[in-house]
């Protein structure tokens, strides 16, 4: 892929999109930004044009909205009909005791980061589909990989979306476009600001590089940093029976 | 919210208890935080001070590290304007590739605008440039009144200059205008000279005067025939150099790094010895020049990322001061000479003869005469006394010792140092404090 790629970021005001949009605005790519907060987003095209992006559009987008979901794609692909990028990177940290006690924010906590993902990706597919090339790279997390009682509802949503971009690399690999599932471990943002920091933690700026090379590199899952591979090795092989017993 | 936790500044002496860390996505939050609390708060950039003037004991400290926008840039006059988190370091990556470069800058490039303008900090270039705020335009503080002041040397021009050097205890700073100097390339010719004695120090300095950039390394552990010697550094960013252009990258970008304490005896007086005999002798010639990167010239340690862990668990403490020029420099002197006889100093300690540009702040450091800056590995009560001590040579010299640096120094010297504190104090807002302003400036 050349450096004068088009790109669609949703959930653009997340540390982690903010920072690979950085690094894609010093190649000099054509930015969409897709956010709730329409003044945050006015600042951070201001930045990103300053920091070497060729251009940046930005509108608002509510991931619990499939109109909104629907019209953001539309305006973006109106001003990018050549769009040939799509970074999803949207998301929450749901409360998983509240989320246990409270269907509505359990339903929530899926909606925001699965459901709607995948409504992006379904509306978006046919378009990369017949476009015949790009990158389509969704921010997942290891949380997926294997349901802990500390998180998974947040882990079973991160789940069914590796899941789903493993089904859809299979069908888009015949097109040219190549899907890549991130899979960050503890990353130091505002979402995991409650959360007190240990050696595990990564900043964003470390794992906006990982995107970068993976989206420029077309992998297919990527663990960020590369030892969370390793980590969830072991933790998906612990047997059932120990898992039961141990806490984590 | 970061609850309740345990804080240091990059000297890692004192560690003191917060309520906890606010970072604000955005100027609304912070003002919304600052409204909300009912206990002091203070800003807070990459803690890069030494000591305990980013500590907030007890109370708040709001972060900036999310408010790292640029929000516009003028190619033509190089002037950027950004939020206070913005860092060197962003700016260096962002305009060095577009031929611009800070019009000054301290000695690590992991320091916020809103740090450096709070501490009104220096660089290798003062004797020309002035000091950082020199080169701010403008910028908005928040206080806790709710209002946003647009402060510069014509809106609340006082304010202005009672928030240079002001140590954040006058509201935050959001964003600043800052102008920045163009350059052909991200290389400096630089030039190191060794020196013996004081006298041949000055000697230099004075023939220096047309180099841009100017500053010593001091090596404070020599026990040779001259009571001190060093290396004298100087350059100029080069109008053109063959090949090179403004996209050069540096070879390293930090990949060494302290990963966890040293051991106490890791920088005992021995090996400190070792070091500063290899880094004496590491050029043949007595006056050698050479053609290096930006980073090697400005920031030899940000190359190792945590260097402070090498002083062990205890931290350490840097003292600065600075004094006037004299006819036989005996203040300057008598320091040197306390500290080398002490065998307290460490390897990094750093001299430079400030230039006399008026004082921007109402607490800025910089004043004309010489300014020296030394590491001294936490050693307690011996340490204390010797600091003391030269607290008091320099305050009787009519010199200041430079609050970024200090987590020690007594209410009596501080405000010796800053004869403009009273009227500073009208501008501190009432929601702003600092461990080291309550340190400073007791309650009878």
């Amino acid at each position: 892929m050349t450096a004068s790629n088009k790109i669609l970021i949703i959930g653009a005001t997340s540390a982690i999109a903010y920072e690979t949009a950085k690094i894609f605005a010093k190649h000099g790519s054509s930015l969409y930004l897709c956010a709730r907060d329409e003044h945050e987003l006015k600042r951070l095209a201001d930045d990103l044009l300053i920091r070497g992006a060729k251009e940046v559009c930005f509108s608002h987008f509510d991931a619990l909205s499939s109109d909104s979901i629907i019209s953001s794609i539309d305006t973006c692909l109106e001003k990018y009909p050549d769009l040939d990028g799509l970074l999803i990177a949207h998301g929450t940290l749901p409360d998983q005791h509240l989320c246990e006690q409270d269907i509505d924010e359990m339903e929530r906590a899926v909606r925001i980061n699965f459901t709607s993902s995948a409504a992006i990706l379904t509306y978006i597919a046919p378009y990369f589909e017949q476009l015949g090339h790009g990158c389509i790279t969704v921010i997942s997390s290891v949380a997926g990989d294997r349901g802990r009682q500390s998180n998974y509802v947040y882990g079973s949503a991160k789940g069914a979306m590796s899941i789903f971009l493993s089904g859809l690399r299979q069908r888009l690999h015949k097109a040219g476009v190549s899907v890549v599932t991130i899979k960050p471990g503890f990353v130091d943002t505002p979402m995991t600001a409650n959360i007190a920091k240990n050696f595990l933690f990564a900043k964003p700026d470390v794992i906006a590089s990982g995107i970068y090379k993976a989206f420029y590199k077309s992998s297919n899952t990527v663990y960020l940093p590369w030892f969370w591979r390793w980590i969830m090795l072991i933790i998906r092989n612990i047997p059932e029976v120990v898992f039961l017993r141990i806490r984590l | 919210m970061q609850e309740c936790s345990l804080y240091e500044s990059w000297g890692r002496f004192p560690k003191v208890y917060h309520l906890g860390e606010y970072v604000p996505r955005n100027f609304d939050e912070a003002d919304i935080f600052i409204q909300m609390v009912d206990v002091s708060v203070l800003p807070r950039g990459k803690g890069r001070s030494y000591g305990d003037s980013c500590l907030n004991q007890n109370g708040y400290l709001i972060s900036t590290r999310l408010l790292d926008k640029f929000i516009d840039f003028n190619p033509v006059s190089g002037v950027v304007k950004c939020d206070a988190g913005v860092t060197l370091d962003e700016i260096l990556k962002v305009f060095v590739p577009k031929g611009w470069f800070p019009s000054v800058t301290p000695g690590t490039k992991y320091v916020t605008i809103g740090g450096a303008i709070a501490n009104d900090v220096h660089g290798k270039n003062h004797h020309i440039a002035g000091t950082f705020c020199k080169h701010v335009r403008c910028f908005e503080l928040l206080r806790s009144d709710g209002e946003r002041y647009l402060c510069s040397r014509d809106t609340n021009s006082q304010l202005f200059h009672a928030t240079i050097g002001g140590l954040g205890l006058t509201g935050i700073i959001l964003w600043a205008e800052i102008t920045l100097r163009p350059i052909m390339n991200s290389l400096i010719e630089a030039e190191s000279i060794q020196f013996n004695g004081i006298d041949e120090f000055f000697q230099i300095s004075l023939e220096s005067s047309g180099y841009e950039y100017t500053v010593s390394w001091l090596d404070c552990q020599y026990g040779g025939k001259y009571p001190v010697r060093g290396i004298f550094m100087r350059g100029n960013h080069p109008l053109s150099v063959d090949g090179a252009s403004c996209g050069i990258v540096h070879a390293y970008q930090a990949w060494k790094s302290v990963p966890c304490d040293a051991p106490s005896c890791f920088l005992s007086r021995h090996t400190v010895k070792l070091f500063n005999t290899a880094y004496y002798h590491k050029q043949i010639f007595r006056h050698q020049k050479r053609i290096v990167h930006y980073d090697t010239f400005f920031y030899p340690l940000d190359g190792i990322t945590n260097w402070n862990r090498m002083y062990g668990k205890n931290g350490f403490l840097q003292w600065q001061c600075a004094v006037p020029v004299t006819a036989d420099n005996m203040a300057i002197k008598t320091i040197i000479h306390k500290i080398i006889e002490s065998k307290l100093g460490s390897f990094l300690a750093v001299m430079k003869e400030f230039g006399s540009q008026p004082q921007e702040g109402m607490l800025s450091f910089p004043m004309p005469g010489i300014t020296l800056a030394l590491d001294f590995p936490n050693a307690g009560q011996k340490l204390f006394s010797l600091l003391e001590y030269l607290d008091s040579v320099v305050i009787k010299a009519g010199g200041r010792i430079y609050p970024a640096k200090d987590s020690r120094m007594s209410e009596e010297t501080f405000q010796a140092s800053y004869p403009d504190f009273n009227s500073f104090k009208a501008f501190i807002d009432p929601k702003f404090s600092s461990s080291f302003y309550r340190r400073v400036h007791r309650l009878r």
